[in-house]
C-alpha cells in the first residue's frame, strides 16, 4: 500500500541544513501493525507528518496505493488527509467545545457527509470504542483513556486505509494504555493497517513490525518473528 | 464540505464565548447606529428647511426696499425693508410689463392690537391685494377673500387666521361676519384662512391678519409708511425653472424705474425662495454627510475591534485549526470558517444597531419636535457597510489561519 523510495526531508536552520530524513525507502502493505520507534530526533516524526500528509519531503516519492503523494497540492493532500488517513495524538486534540459525538463527527463533515449519516455514524463509531453511554460529554468531562477512545473512533470515521499513532499511550496510565493498545489490536485484526511512532519499548514490542530510527535514517526493520 | 457547516462552525464558536462576541459586536452597533441616526437627523433637518421655506410660498420673489449686498456693495447692509423704496406702481408696473409673474401681491405689515367680543389678542397685520393669497399658496376656509375693489377702496374689511380666530372667538365659532377692532378701527371678518400649522421656523403662520392694502397701510401701519409706498412686493412664477429669469426681470424694470445708473446699487433687494432653498439644503446636506462621516469612522473603529478579536481567536485556537487540517480541513475551509465568524459578528451587530438607530431616530424626533425622517436607503446601506466591515477586517486573521502550518498548529500549547 505504501511505497517510499529514497524520502529526504531537510530543514534549513539559518546557515545550516538539517536532514530529519536522509534518503529512506520503506514498504508497508495492507493490513500491517508496524511500530516505527528511535530517539527524539531519529526522524520518525517527520516520516509520520509526510505519511500522513500533513508535509512534504524534500526529495523522493512517496506512494500511496500507486498514487504520488509528494506531488499532491494542499487541497489534494487535506483530501487525503481526510478519507485515507486516520490520525491518533499523544495529547489526543479533541475540540474542548465539542461534544464526543460532535469530535467524532467533525472528519465526516469535512468529506461532506450529510447530517444524518454522519451522526449515525459518529454514534456506531463512539459505540466500538465503548463510549456508547458519553457521547454528549465533553472532553473535560472524560478521562484521559476515554478522551483517546474519542480520538480513534474519529481517526476511524471515515473508514481510512492507514491509523497514525503518534504516541498513543504517551499521556496515559499503564492500564489504560494496556486497553488502548487492545482497541488498536483489535482494529489491525479487523484489516486496519496500523503505524504506531513511539519510543517506549512495551508498546512497540506490541507491532507485528519494528522499525528502528537513528539519524534520519532506518537502522533496523525487525519483522516480529512472524513470517 | 457543504458550505451550510461552516454556519455551524461559526455559529457554535459565537456562542462559545457570549459576552466576548457582544463586545465585540458592540462597536459595530455603536457604528451603525450613529449612522442611522446621523443621517434620519440630517434628513428630519432638511425637511424642516423645505417645509420652512416652503412654508412662505413656492416660486417665491420676494421684493425688499433698501440696498442688498450685492457683490462690490457695502459691507453693511441697511436692512431688508428698513427703506422705503417700493411702490404700488413698482408692483403694478411687474404685474404688467414682467412676463410669468402668476402673482405680483404688494404689501405692508404691521403689529396690532386685535379686540372682539371683549376679548383681545396681539397680531401680526398685514395689508394686501387678493394676489396675496396666490403668492403665499394660502386659501380660504370660511367666508371669501376681500376683492380688488374693496381693497382699492379701502374698506374695512378682514380676513383673518386660525389663531387669530380662535383667540377672539373661541374653537369652533363661525368668525365670518364678526367685527374685530384692529388698534382703534373696528373692521368686518369676511373669510377665515386655512391652518398652515408652525412655520419651519418655529413661527405660528395663523397668528396673522390680512387687510386691504390701503386701509391697513393708513389705519394700522401710520406714518411709517406713506403715500402709496409698500413695504414687500411678493412675485410669483409659474415654475421654478423660471425664477432666475424672472429675478433678472424684476431686477431690470425696477432699476428701470427707478433711475438708477449703471454700477450703481440696488435700493431694493430681491430674494429668491428657491435659491434660499437649495442653499440652506446644500449647507443641510454637507452638514448631514460631515455626521454621516463621522459615524462611519467609529463603524470602522468598530471593525478594527473585530480584527483584533479575532486575530485573538486565532492565536488561541491555534491547535484547533491543526486538529481541523489533520482531519482533513482545506485552507479555504479554515479561511471561511473564520471569515464567516467575522462577518456574522459584525452583520448582528449590524442589525442590532439598525434596530437601535431608528430607535434612537424617533426618540430624537419625539424629544427634539423634529419630523421622524429614517432614509430607506439607510437600511440597506447599513447592513451592507457592516458586512462590507466584516469582510475587510475579517479577511487578514481568517487569511492568518489559513496559512497556519499543520504540524506547528498541532504542537502549540
Amino acid at each position: 500500500m505504501i511505497e517510499i523510495r529514497d524520502l529526504e526531508k531537510v530543514y534549513r536552520m539559518g546557515e545550516e541544513t538539517v536532514a530529519a530524513l536522509a534518503g529512506v525507502s520503506l514498504s508497508i502493505a495492507r493490513g500491517e501493525n508496524v511500530a516505527i520507534t528511535g530517539s527524539s530526533g531519529s526522524g520518525k516524526s517527520t516520516l509520520m507528518n509526510i505519511l500522513g500528509g500533513l508535509d512534504r519531503p524534500s526529495r523522493g516519492t512517496y506512494l500511496f496505493d500507486g498514487e504520488d503523494v509528494s506531488h499532491f497540492d494542499d487541497n489534494a493532500l487535506a483530501d487525503f488527509r481526510n478519507r485515507r488517513i486516520g490520525f491518533v495524538f499523544q495529547s489526543f486534540q479533541l475540540l474542548p467545545r465539542l461534544s464526543a459525538l460532535q469530535n467524532v463527527e467533525l472528519p465526516m463533515i469535512y468529506a461532506g457527509m450529510e447530517p444524518d449519516e454522519r451522526r449515525a455514524r459518529a454514534r456506531h463509531m463512539l459505540e466500538r470504542v465503548g463510549l456508547g453511554a458519553r457521547m454528549g460529554h465533553k472532553p473535560t468531562q472524560m478521562s484521559g483513556g476515554q478522551q483517546q477512545r474519542v480520538a480513534i473512533a474519529r481517526a476511524l470515521a471515515n473508514a481510512p486505509d492507514l491509523l497514525l499513532a503518534d504516541e498513543p499511550t504517551g499521556a496515559l496510565d499503564t492500564q489504560t494504555g494496556n486497553d488502548v493498545m487492545a482497541l488498536f489490536k483489535a482494529l489491525n485484526a479487523e484489516g486496519l493497517t496500523l503505524v504506531i511512532v513511539t519510543h517506549d519499548a512495551d508498546v512497540a514490542a506490541e507491532a507485528d513490525r519494528r522499525i528502528t530510527f537513528r539519524d534520519g535514517l532506518i537502522v533496523s526493520d525487525a519483522n516480529g518473528g512472524r513470517p | 464540505m457543504k458550505r451550510i457547516d461552516l454556519v455551524g462552525f461559526a455559529a457554535g464558536a459565537i456562542a462559545a464565548h457570549p459576552m466576548r462576541s457582544a463586545l465585540t459586536s458592540l462597536g459595530v452597533v455603536i457604528g451603525v447606529a450613529a449612522v442611522v441616526m446621523m443621517t434620519s437627523i440630517g434628513l428630519g433637518a432638511q425637511q424642516r428647511v423645505t417645509s420652512a421655506i416652503g412654508g412662505l410660498g413656492s416660486n417665491l420673489l420676494i421684493v425688499s426696499p433698501g440696498a442688498s449686498r450685492g457683490p462690490g456693495g457695502g459691507f453693511v447692509s441697511q436692512g431688508a425693508g428698513s427703506g422705503v423704496s417700493l411702490t404700488e406702481d413698482d408692483a403694478g408696473a411687474i404685474a404688467s410689463q414682467v412676463e410669468g409673474a402668476v402673482a405680483v401681491a404688494p404689501a405692508v405689515r404691521g403689529g396690532a392690537q386685535l379686540t372682539a367680543e371683549g376679548a383681545n389678542w396681539q397680531s401680526r397685520v398685514e395689508g394686501v391685494t387678493p394676489d396675496y393669497l396666490t403668492a403665499r399658496d394660502l386659501t380660504i376656509a370660511s367666508g371669501r377673500m376681500f376683492d380688488e375693489t374693496e381693497a382699492r377702496q379701502g374698506r374695512k374689511v378682514i380676513v383673518i387666521g386660525q389663531t387669530v380666530a380662535t383667540e377672539l372667538f373661541g374653537e369652533d365659532a363661525d368668525a365670518v361676519g364678526k367685527r374685530i377692532r384692529v388698534g382703534a378701527v373696528p373692521f368686518e371678518v369676511v373669510g377665515v384662512l386655512t391652518s398652515k400649522g408652525q412655520s419651519g421656523f418655529g413661527q405660528d403662520q395663523d397668528d396673522i391678519v390680512l387687510g386691504p392694502l390701503q386701509a391697513v397701510r393708513s389705519r394700522v401701519v401710520g406714518r411709517r409708511v406713506q403715500g402709496d409706498n409698500v413695504q414687500t412686493i411678493y412675485v410669483k412664477a409659474a415654475t421654478a425653472e423660471d425664477m432666475d429669469r424672472l429675478q433678472e426681470d424684476v431686477t431690470n424694470l425696477l432699476r428701470e424705474r427707478h433711475r438708477i445708473r449703471q454700477g450703481a446699487d440696488d435700493d431694493f433687494s430681491v430674494q429668491n425662495m428657491a435659491s434660499i432653498m437649495e442653499a440652506m439644503q446644500a449647507s443641510v446636506k454637507t452638514f448631514t454627510s460631515l455626521l454621516a462621516a463621522v459615524a462611519a469612522v467609529s463603524l470602522v473603529v468598530g471593525g478594527v475591534g473585530i480584527m483584533n478579536i479575532m486575530l485573538v481567536a486565532v492565536t488561541e485556537r491555534t491547535r484547533e485549526i491543526g486538529l481541523r487540517m489533520a482531519v482533513g480541513a482545506r485552507r479555504n475551509d479554515v479561511l471561511f470558517q473564520f471569515a464567516l465568524e467575522a462577518v456574522t459578528l459584525s452583520v448582528i451587530g449590524g442589525i442590532i444597531g439598525l434596530v437601535v438607530g431608528i430607535g434612537g431616530g424617533f426618540l430624537m424626533a419625539k424629544l427634539g419636535d423634529w419630523p421622524v425622517a429614517i432614509a430607506g436607503w439607510s437600511i440597506p446601506v447599513s447592513l451592507g457597510f457592516s458586512l462590507l466591515v466584516g469582510v475587510v477586517f475579517g479577511a487578514y486573521p481568517s487569511w492568518r489561519a489559513a496559512r497556519l502550518d499543520p504540524i506547528e498548529a498541532l504542537r502549540r500549547e
